[in-house]
């Protein structure tokens, strides 16, 4: 969400409601705020979750529900909770750099660790490294490290800006690799871990595409709806205001630093979630799991969504998946970079807020073709 | 006159310097641009800082209240050493500031940049959770919206205001939570004859246990509403006295005459 965005949706409360009162004269304040697409409201209590509910989220929600039901088990499984997986990995990254102007490159590091951690803890093929806990234990210890991991990485980075972040946290990330790869006492070097399974529960097996599904699509939804509202409550308007202004942030009293290694903590949850799901996925981790392509891959998914809103994450996973499921089929392997790299350049070119930014815009030329259509705005007020 | 920042214990109890300068320097390089520079502000106390541009009032000003490190020399806050505290730590003692250029979140709301500044020193800074019912961070931002006189535009994004409102909505945030000492770093620049006089009354309805370091070219105001002057020249204190021993002084005269208007 770019800044003007966050006014719009600030003032979409309170500022509708006072709209005539603005000075007189200020015609772009008041007519961005008509067409703001906001339906957030910083830090104001919404009189009920529910009065934040469009039509739009009720259709996605219902194909996202839907989609098992008709979808082949291989499109369930492959695209749809792979999609989801990574698309939390991906919201990590963009709670970071889309709200708190913060590009990690480490996050696939974050996940991989709880992933790691959840073969180590956990039950996996080897039985000598493994110490095969339940995994009602292994996950939430393999959730606590991660969440250590990616606050250590937020210790080491924020004092540092925009190149230099990056260079950093990649930097965290290739070191992770190379001590998976080459350490064997702990890690298994680079043959990782095989046969790391999502478990059966209240007979259940959520080794199966549907019911894995389901359960990626709770993380996903879940993971969601914590950033939405976190983006509203005090930690997240002040979050925003540190990406715009830290220097005016700290002369107001907010511990900008701490703010920062807070959100990376934070964003370390949502990874490492998503590092389990990825794991159960793939049903084992490797050095591969975290090396440098995927490092990367992260942040593409990021930019290719947009990083203005937290959906963006989700649907850049989407393309990114379905790009790497079926360009494969139509090209060789090797090509496939190709394509990804292809299609990001593009993207990026002409739309620097990724796929939702060129959605934007073109909602824009279509109400500009239909003026009534801003002045009539479908959003009921609260 | 809208209401009062609510007195704390604390404060009512406090007596003694607000603050304290000993000897404060600040260098860039080979530049000087405060040297040591002593005086103390009562607390209740109000002074004046005057000099002519590049005088080095503003880096005073960054170096008490942190933005800036002291090349040497110590900052006392109501008795305690703050020379090594980082500016939030200060903020929330009940340090205040303005800045010369407006340094305001273009992009939101008047309001909303209220509501960040009585954030800044409240309680839930880190909460996850949205504060439930009627917010009391939200009815200070409108009670501060109402002293500042900006009501009316709450709901603008500061881009859209005029710079005399700007500089009112940069008073509004100082005076956010409890401020206890403010520094205002030429409020009155580029303000109207109308706006001064409002700038004035203003100044002068702050409560009386609230102290403040004023810098300002211009004399009329500058002398009116402080007890203290200090004149600073390349970064060193020239003279310090009452409003009126200033005024008579004929060292200032040239100085002020000099300047080609008042800025
Ligand atoms: N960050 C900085 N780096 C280097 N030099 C600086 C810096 N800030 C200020 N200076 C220099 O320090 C000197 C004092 O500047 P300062 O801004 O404190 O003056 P001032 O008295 O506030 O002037 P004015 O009336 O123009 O605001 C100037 O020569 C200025 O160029
Ligand atoms: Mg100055």
């Amino acid at each position: 969400m770019s800044a003007v965005q966050w006014r719009n949706a600030m003032n979409a409360g309170a500022g509708r409601a006072a709209l005539g009162k603005g000075l007189p004269g200020r015609g772009p304040g008041v007519s961005s705020r008509a067409k703001g697409a906001g339906d957030e409201i910083v830090e104001r209590q919404t009189p009920s979750m529910w009065a934040a509910v469009r039509a739009r989220h009720v259709v996605v929600l219902a194909f996202l529900l839907a989609f098992p039901f008709f979808a082949t088990p291989f499109l369930t499984y492959q695209i749809g909770a792979q999609s989801l997986a990574l698309g939390l990995i991906a919201l990590s990254l963009t709670f970071l750099g889309g709200y708190g102007g913060m590009i990690s490159l480490a996050q696939m590091t974050v996940a991989g660790v709880a992933g790691y951690m959840l073969a180590i803890f956990g039950a996996s093929g080897e039985a000598t490294l493994s110490l095969g806990w339940s995994w009602w234990i292994a996950v939430p210890i393999a959730i606590a490290i991660s969440m250590l991991a990616g606050t250590f990485v937020g210790w080491l980075s924020v004092r540092t800006e925009g190149i230099y972040t990056i260079m950093i946290t990649l930097a965290v990330g290739v070191a992770f690799y190379y001590l998976c790869l080459q350490n064997y006492s702990v890690f298994n070097g680079f043959q990782g871990f095989q046969r790391v399974y999502a478990p059966t529960l209240l007979g259940v097996n959520f080794r199966n595409p549907v019911p894995f599904y389901f359960l990626a699509l709770a993380c996903a939804l879940g993971g969601y709806l914590l950033i939405q509202y976190v983006l509203r409550a005090p930690f997240g308007v002040a979050l925003q205001g540190i990406r715009d202004n830290p220097r005016r942030m700290n002369a107001l009293g907010f511990h900008v630093t701490a703010h920062r290694i807070a959100a990376y903590a934070l964003a370390a949850f949502l990874a490492a979630v998503g590092g389990i799901l990825l794991v159960w996925y793939n049903g084992l981790i490797t050095p591969n799991s975290v090396g440098t392509s995927w490092l990367i891959n992260v942040l593409i998914i990021a930019v290719l969504g947009g990083m203005k809103h937290p959906i963006g994450a989700f649907v850049g996973a989407v393309i990114f998946v379905l790009l790497q499921t079926f360009a494969i089929d139509l090209i060789d392997r090797e090509r496939f970079n190709l394509v990804v790299g292809g299609v990001f350049l593009a993207i990026v070119l002409f739309s620097p807020d990724g796929l939702l930014g060129l959605w934007a815009r073109l909602r824009e030329r279509i109400s500009t073709t239909r003026p009534q259509a801003a002045l009539h705005p479908r959003r009921s007020k609260p | 006159m809208a209401s009062v920042t609510e007195l704390q214990p604390r404060e009512l109890l406090t007596t003694g310097d607000a603050l304290r300068l000993e000897g404060v320097s600040r260098s860039f390089g080979a530049l000087r641009a405060v040297e040591d520079v002593s005086f103390s502000v009562a607390a209740g106390g109000r002074r004046a800082v005057i000099g002519a541009n590049g005088a080095g009032k503003t880096t005073l000003f960054n170096v008490i209240t942190g933005d800036f490190a002291a090349t040497s020399g110590r900052v006392r806050f109501f008795g305690e050493d703050i020379t090594e505290h980082p500016p939030h730590e200060r903020i929330r003692a009940g340090l205040r500031r303005t800045y010369q250029s407006s340094l305001l979140f273009r992009d939101l709301t008047v309001r909303d940049n209220l509501f960040l500044a009585v954030r800044g020193v409240a309680r839930g800074r880190f909460s996850l959770l949205r504060p439930g019912g009627a917010s009391t961070t939200r009815a200070a931002a409108e009670d501060l919206l109402e002293r500042v006189r900006l009501t009316a535009v709450g709901d603008e994004p500061v881009a859209a205001l005029s710079h005399g409102q700007q500089r009112q909505l940069e008073i509004g945030m100082a005076l956010a939570g409890a401020p206890r000492l403010i520094l205002f770093d030429e409020p009155a620049a580029g303000l109207s004859p109308a706006e001064r006089r409002e700038l004035v009354a203003l100044l002068r309805a702050l409560p009386a246990h609230m102290s403040f370091v004023l810098i300002e070219h211009d004399l009329e105001i500058a002398l009116r509403v402080v007890d203290r002057v200090t004149v600073m020249h390349n970064g060193r204190m020239l003279k310090e006295g009452t409003p009126g021993e200033i005024e008579n002084d004929p060292e200032v005269q040239q100085i002020y005459m000099g300047r080609t208007g008042r800025a």
